[in-house]
């Protein structure tokens, strides 16, 4: 899967599954960026075949209704803008 | 990752913006009070229309098969109970009179859609012969009485007694498709 990175503090591995349509995953974005951490985000309604499936895959692995965004922080994963869960998980 | 079509112009945007503001009012629904977050799923929309010829929920991840995505044409069949629920349709393009007012704030909407896999299992069940014909069977019954057949909207659960469901629904203007035979 291709991600698009974006630099910023070490917290460890940041992954954002996100809709390029989506609002919710545009704001938890932001967010992200805001707090200045370093995460790798993907749209996956712009994936097709082989690429599409195994990031629905991916996100089904943590959040099983695949719904967007889907945040996972390590090995935790935050579903929707939860912006005090979010911040909470990358406080430690 | 990049798209072939053009990019929806302002102008598109306002279009289908006050398109659907003045449908929402005459419906009873309100459309969400942040203009510039409307934009956004407007532009939304309108690039699912390039993309795959309907209107699909700008925050949720269309199959791009219409008979698959029916459910999540925007309106979606689950946002007359999200409004009801938790004031805001799950990408919060409609909102209800206690939010519009500034009386409930709004958070995170789950994800009311079944996963995938119920879905088809719903609809598998729904085409099963048994069930179908008991519901035929029952429908029978009751239509007997009727002059004309019942429809329902399947995204506001208007009815209506005609021959064929309109081509249009009058109260959320959700097209034909999502019409289903009550009784």
């Amino acid at each position: 899967m291709n991600f698009e990175h974006v630099a910023g503090k070490d917290k460890g591995k940041i992954r954002l599954f996100a809709l390029s349509t989506c609002i919710w995953c545009k704001k938890t974005r932001e967010l992200l960026s805001s707090m200045g951490v370093a995460f790798d985000y993907i749209y996956v309604d712009l994936l097709k075949g082989e690429e599409r499936a195994e990031a629905i895959a991916e996100v089904k692995k943590y959040n099983p209704s695949t719904s967007f965004p889907t945040l996972v922080i390590g090995e935790k994963c935050v579903v929707g803008l939860k912006e005090k869960e979010i911040k909470e998980a990358l406080a430690g | 990752m990049n798209e072939e079509f053009a990019e929806p112009t302002g102008e598109e945007v306002e279009r289908l913006y006050s398109r659907l503001d003045k449908d929402a009012r005459q419906g009873g629904y309100n459309l969400n009070q942040d203009a510039d977050f409307v934009r956004g799923l407007v532009k939304g929309l309108l690039i699912n229309v390039r993309r795959y010829g309907y209107q699909a929920c700008p925050c949720r991840l269309a199959a791009g098969d219409k008979a698959l995505d029916l459910d999540i044409i925007c309106p979606c069949d689950y946002r007359d109970a999200d409004v009801a629920e938790f004031g805001a349709c799950y990408c919060a393009l409609y909102v209800s009179k206690a939010v519009l007012k500034g009386d409930k704030e709004l958070s995170c909407i789950p994800e009311r859609r079944p996963p995938q896999e119920e879905r088809e299992k719903i609809k598998q069940k729904q085409k099963a012969p048994g069930e179908r014909e008991a519901l035929g069977a029952d429908i029978a019954k009751v239509a007997l009485k009727l002059s004309l057949p019942v429809w329902r909207c399947t995204v506001c659960g208007y009815l209506c007694a005609r021959d064929a469901p309109p081509e249009v629904c009058p109260i959320c203007k959700a097209g034909k498709e999502r019409f289903e035979r009550f009784i």
